[in-house]
């Protein structure tokens, strides 16, 4: 059945969650954008939740390799992304700091 | 429900709340490169949370398939993460996000088998989600990958144009809603197929137009279409974690796409038309330049900074492309030894991707608090006695500023020209991407070091030490 409530609810939450990224993400130095970009890829890999949750319930065989697929691809971006980015940020030093 | 069952569902939920909290504060640390690194620790221990709330919270049914899919993409990313070298790092951005579209693709594929397979009525939100889902992670997929090919050099830079282009986008867009409305009224993989066919050809459609130095604006409007693909993923699942998430990465994205459309004094829309530079550059060719130049050589350039009080050096991607970061610092570290003030101007388009170059600098051991943005060095460069332009060239010219016909006009610049003198390290004469000359070549305090970048700045570094 069509649940409105429940998709108010996600939008609100959609919306809201813009808004504070917008907030947040304007206050990040120009210097850093490269590993914000990358670590924001790494965030985008949160859609391994949602991996694990078709892999977990599928029944048939296909649904799980697609899930299993998903979760492959998701882990990448998760686990390559926060990696590279912290290679990155290891490169920032201030005068003076060895 | 049972009692258990509504208990794991609270622990969930409770779980993603504190990794929601995590993300948040994680990207907040990123204001600063002081504590940007425990930030990015944040948010990995962020999504660990969430992975472990999602594992505890449902009933997984067969472990093995997850793990083979975890295993591999562990190990693809560690070894993308560190074989990559800085100077490639918009391709492996631009990579990422294509797997990231990939992954909402293909959950919104196996939600709607499962969907199927259960026998279940589709409610419409759940099917035009679904649909969302498919078509941006599958145009974010294939764009993304168009831009890694371009960037890589596999896939010609230069705006390919098809004459009828218009009409098959709009073919395209017609096929996408009827596929869409399609699986609303009749839920079947064919029409889902469909439409995650169209959006993969689209995603090719929309990128390949695009010239090469465009990219960076691409790059970074993928990376928003990743975050809102991750986010319609969670309006398909009801998951709020995943709805969050994608949100902040669909800001982020959106956010740094506008910063660097402004940086390039263009509109997102007249990127997206493309095949911006063709008709330019025909142009430019026409009028042969024949203004004078005053050129010098390494011995003079090493006199001129030795005995100026502050320099500023202006990097363009000509000096990653030399490979001369290296060469450049240590330059700088013998100027600060005799005491003179020694900084970076960082214009943002500067690099391949958003503050690419500042992370090419830092590689190189510059610090950080060195590298000033557009806005802060721009009123430094009066009271700079010499400004070094290396591998730069439409961010510095005036007539950005001046000139109303020039096509740059409007465009932000770094007012290189205010400094007292200035050296420009050139290969030759050529115009900018732009197609336009640069009015800086032509002034009295500007002289010209032709030569390769790494190859004169070396030898500068020679000469200023046997000074």
């Amino acid at each position: 059945m069509f649940d409105a409530e429940a998709l108010i609810i996600a939008l609100t939450v959609f919306v809201l969650a813009i808004f504070i990224g917008y907030e947040v993400i304007t206050k990040v130095p120009p210097t850093l954008h490269t590993p914000l970009m990358s670590g924001s890829n790494a965030i985008s890999g949160i859609v391994i939740v949602g991996a694990l949750l078709v892999a977990g319930q599928a029944d048939g065989l296909v649904g799980q390799i697609l899930g299993a697929i998903a979760v492959g691809l998701a882990m990448i971006n998760v686990v390559g992304g926060f990696m590279v980015t912290d290679r990155m940020l290891k490169m920032f030093r201030r005068s003076g700091q060895k | 429900m049972s009692t258990d069952a509504l208990f794991h569902i609270n622990i969930t939920n409770a779980a993603y709340i504190f990794a929601a909290i995590l993300f948040i504060v994680g990207l907040k640390q990123l204001g600063s490169p002081a504590t940007a690194r425990r930030g990015n620790r944040m948010s990995s221990l962020a999504m660990l949370v969430a992975v472990l709330a999602t594992v505890v919270g449902n009933e997984i049914m067969s472990w093995e398939w997850i793990l083979g899919g975890i295993i591999v993409g562990s190990a693809i990313g560690v070894y993308s993460a560190r074989k990559v070298e800085m100077t490639s790092m918009p391709q492996l951005v631009a990579i990422f996000n294509g797997f990231g579209g990939a992954a909402s693709a293909v959950i919104a594929a196996g939600e709607l088998i499962r969907l199927i397979n259960e026998g279940a009525v589709i409610a419409e939100d759940v099917s035009i989600t679904i649909m969302a889902s498919v078509i941006v992670g599958g145009v974010t997929l294939t764009g993304s990958f168009i831009a890694y090919g371009k960037l890589q050099g596999l896939v010609p830079t230069r705006p390919l144009l098809m004459p009828i282009r218009n009409v098959i986008n709009v073919a395209l867009l017609i096929g996408m809603i009827a596929s869409t409305v399609w699986l609303v009224i009749d839920p079947s993989i064919t029409a889902f197929l469909i439409a995650g066919g169209i959006a993969l050809a689209l995603g090719i459609l929309v990128v390949i137009p695009i010239g090469g130095a465009d990219m960076p604006v691409v790059i970074a409007l993928l990376n928003s279409y990743s975050g809102i693909a991750g986010a319609a993923t969670g309006f398909v699942l009801g998951n709020n974690m995943l709805i969050i998430a994608g949100s902040l990465v669909g800001a982020s994205g959106l956010i740094l796409t506008r910063i660097m459309t402004k940086a390039m004094n263009r509109s997102l829309m007249n990127v997206m038309l493309g095949g911006f530079g063709v008709e330019d550059g025909a142009s430019a060719s026409g009028d042969e330049e024949t203004r004078p130049v005053t050129s010098i050589q390494p011995e003079d350039a090493a006199t001129m900074l030795a005995y100026a009080q502050s320099v500023i050096f202006v990097p363009g991607y000509g000096l990653a492309v030399a490979q001369a970061q290296h060469q450049v610092r240590e330059l700088a570290d013998l100027l600060k030894q005799k005491g003179i003030s020694v900084r970076y101007a960082i214009h943002p388009v500067a690099g391949r991707m958003p503050g690419h170059m500042n992370v090419l600098l830092a590689e190189a051991n510059v610090p950080y608090d060195e590298l000033k943005d557009l806005d802060e060095i721009n009123g430094e460069f009066q009271r700079t006695d010499v400004a070094v332009v290396i591998g730069a060239n439409d961010v510095t010219n005036p007539s950005a500023r001046t000139d109303t016909s020039s096509p740059i006009y409007g465009m932000p610049i770094l007012n290189v020209d205010q400094a007292q003198s200035v050296i420009m390290m050139k290969r030759g004469m050529s115009a900018g991407f732009a197609g336009v000359q640069n009015e800086l070549f032509f002034l009295d305090k500007t002289q010209m070091l032709f030569g390769d970048a790494k190859d004169s700045v070396e030898k500068i570094t020679k000469e200023v030490k046997d000074l």
